[in-house]
């Protein structure tokens, strides 16, 4: 009996946990957007990190959008084919790249790969107490440290996300046209028939931007709440991967819902 | 990272990003076939619209001529309205006839215009008169393609007009 | 503000305590102190290791706030909420962190350049040659060029050391400068912080528990103690006043005695209990 209220119990302390740490999340994020005007005062900064953060997950982002695009046009002309329908190849590999393996898998990679080294950097600069040093020279940490990370993150995803579902397009009809031989001339138009711009596109462009924020915004609040030791960084840049990643795909499931649902 | 590579490398990430975007917004989706010029606005009534979507085609002769603007329900003749946007490059006659088609096996509904024979075109705020809505056959297609509950009234006496015609 | 108008003001406290308590949540970590440091003196804040005494900087600087009492920073009360007028003390105020605290992804340059880059206008060559001088201050200034990873932790400190100066602060804070230097480093050190003091028309505030080097150079000493309710403030006079207390805790600090008021044994049960061995004990 008493078991069974030890992992009730249990339970509750967790559920707890989790409401604080998303109040933790929310208070970060208000500090931040409210210093908005003073960090876009420092585009510089913010382009730097947009670097640090984009143009380092390029490889990785553009070589796993490639591998996907050939796996869907390969899975997907397979099962196609079994309903003489190989002509859709096209509107298949590009509706599940742009509504959903675009925006998530990207937001994923960009977790494990920009999202860590994010984490690790503030979760070092608190241990080496370079943003107490910060405060005392009269910066505002958040500002001039979080702030540009946080939106060169947000812009860094969707751009990232982007480019993996074009890259993914690209491998589909690489699979599916180039190796395969279905019909380029149907590839195209039906896939242009089919994928809609404002509720395909500019959705999955959406949905990037809420995962971008996302991700990079648990990134900066494991950083910035690490305890300032070895153990407790190493902690905090696991937690980044799997809570970043946890969000993407609640989120995921929620904004698809709420976006093809009358579809 | 000195001042002018950073602006360079970080100005190529941007516009590999929007050159992507552009890319999938005019070569993978409709974007780049939808027309921008000026359209005028036709009405037409039908008493079911099937699987029948917002800027779906209007076709005529299989040349995409225009986009469904909006569907609504007409509570007074218990009819769908919908309300088409016609390029102005093409003119039709007042008495063409508009029916509701699915494109191949798999594909969506859109509407198809035939021309009539007045000498009259239709002009914006016009109603096309002569409609036919989609098939009940393709009702049932819909239905399973797109998980839709199933409509609560068989179908109407409207359609069974088209009933007997199968395209 | 030159040296000839901070003399003016030599009189006036620049750093004081007024009744002030300190801790987290039930804990107390500083227990009613109150003391006051006078302008144009190197003033030493000793005690154990784990007593405050970075606490006590961490006061003065706004980074922690008082549960009871306040500081009186240049004379003003510190109020942490008032942004604005924590943004002006910290101005004038320079903290030089126990590790240095220098950004790794900037060259020594480049952190010393920060604070003139951040809080003023000056346009790139001063800076540069500014940023040079306050190298040349502490030794550095072959060093400006590489990263703080490529330098010793001895010269991390300097080059904090020239960044904490930058600005030309009229209050310079030491969070342990002597600890783990070497005997010339020691010296070097020493030897900056009075130098700095004088050549700047400063105040500076050092904790330390490095008792040969401190007494060498500062004016004024004052010794905390740990209690049970928090550290406090036992003993303060000059370096000669000090050497001659009577006061157990300051003869156990100064002469290095393995026990005394601060007991050797951390509180334990009986060691025959521990051992295991029977019977009363």
């Amino acid at each position: 009996m008493s078991s069974v209220l030890n992992s009730v119990a249990a339970l509750g302390a967790l559920f707890l946990q989790f409401v604080s740490a998303l109040g933790v999340f929310a208070l970060l994020l208000a500090k931040i957007l409210a210093r908005t005007t003073a960090i876009l005062k420092r585009p510089r900064l913010i382009a730097a990190q947009v670097h640090f953060l984009g143009n380092h997950s390029l490889a990785i982002i553009l070589v796993a959008g490639l591998f996907v695009g050939l796996v869907l046009g390969l899975q997907g002309y397979y099962t196609l084919r079994r309903y003489g329908s190989e002509q859709a190849l096209g509107v298949l590999v590009a509706l599940a790249l742009v509504r959903e393996l675009g925006p998530v898998i990207a937001a994923l990679l960009f977790a494990g790969r920009a999202g860590t080294s994010l984490t690790a950097e503030i979760g070092l600069m608190k241990a080496g107490e370079q943003l107490s040093a910060l405060e005392t020279m009269a910066v505002d940490p958040i500002a001039r440290v979080l702030g540009p990370r946080f939106f060169g993150g947000l812009i860094a995803v969707p751009l990232l996300a982007a480019l993996f579902s074009a890259v993914g397009v690209l491998g589909g009809w690489l699979v599916g046209v180039a190796l395969i031989g279905v019909d380029a001339g149907a590839f195209w138009s039906q896939m242009s028939d089919g994928v809609d711009f404002w509720n395909d596109i500019v959705n999955g462009v959406i949905k990037s931007a809420v995962f971008g924020l996302a991700v990079t915004h648990v990134a900066l609040v494991q950083g910035y709440e690490s305890k300032p030791t070895p153990d407790g960084v190493a902690r905090a840049t696991t937690l980044t991967v799997v809570a970043g990643s946890l969000a993407v795909l609640g989120l995921d499931f929620v904004l698809t819902a709420l976006m093809f649902g009358d579809t | 990272m000195q001042g002018r590579n950073l602006n360079l490398a970080v100005g190529a990430f941007v516009l590999l990003g929007l050159f992507a975007l552009l890319f999938m917004a005019l070569q993978v989706s409709n974007l780049g076939a939808m027309s921008n010029g000026p359209t005028y606005e036709v009405k037409a009534y039908f008493d079911n619209i099937g699987g029948l979507k917002p800027r779906a085609a209007v076709k005529s002769a299989g040349v995409v001529v225009g986009r469904v603007r909006q569907i609504q329900f007409d509570d007074q003749q218990y009819q769908a309205l919908v309300l088409l946007d016609l390029d102005t490059r093409y003119k039709f006659p007042k008495d063409s006839s508009a029916k509701i088609l699915t494109s191949g096996l798999l594909g969506d509904n859109y509407i198809g215009l035939e021309p009539g024979g007045d000498p009259d075109n239709l002009k914006n705020s016009d109603r096309i008169s002569m409609t036919q809505s989609a098939v009940v056959l393709e009702n049932l297609i819909s239905q399973f393609l797109y998980n839709r509950p199933s409509e609560s009234a068989p179908p109407s006496a409207g359609s069974a007009k088209g009933a007997g015609v199968l395209k | 503000m030159g040296p000839m108008t901070r003399q003016a003001n030599s009189q006036s406290n620049v750093v004081a305590f007024r009744d002030l308590s300190f801790g987290y949540g039930d804990r107390r970590v500083i227990d009613r102190v109150s003391f006051e440091i006078q302008a144009g003196q190197v003033v030493a804040l000793m005690g154990g290791s784990g007593v405050g005494k970075t606490t006590l900087l961490r006061l003065i600087s706004g980074l922690v706030v008082p549960q009871q009492g306040h500081v009186e920073v240049f004379g003003a009360c510190l109020n942490p909420k008032d942004q604005q007028a924590l943004f002006d003390v910290r101005r004038r105020m320079g903290l030089l962190f126990q590790f240095g605290a220098l950004f790794t992804d900037l060259t020594c340059f480049e952190n010393v350049a920060f604070p003139l880059r951040e809080h003023t206008t000056l346009s790139e060559s001063m800076i540069q040659d500014l940023v040079m001088l306050k190298l040349e201050c502490v030794g550095l200034r072959g060093a400006a060029m590489l990263k703080p990873a490529e330098i010793s932790g001895g010269m991390a400190r300097r080059v904090a050391l020239a960044r904490a100066i930058a600005l030309d602060p009229e209050l310079i804070l030491y969070d342990e400068p002597f600890a783990g230097l070497d005997p010339i480093s020691l010296g070097v050190t020493a030897n900056l912080i009075r130098q700095l003091n004088s050549a700047l028309g400063a105040s500076s505030v050092v904790v330390t528990h490095d008792v040969t080097e401190t007494f060498a150079i500062a004016d004024r000493v004052m010794v905390f103690a740990p209690s049970p309710t928090g550290a406090q403030l036992i003993a303060q006079g000059t370096p000669q006043e000090l050497r001659e207390s009577r006061d157990p805790f300051v003869r156990q600090f100064l002469d290095g005695e393995v026990d005394g008021p601060v007991r050797f044994h951390y509180p334990a049960p009986p060691i025959g209990k521990a051992l295991g061995l029977g019977g009363n004990p």
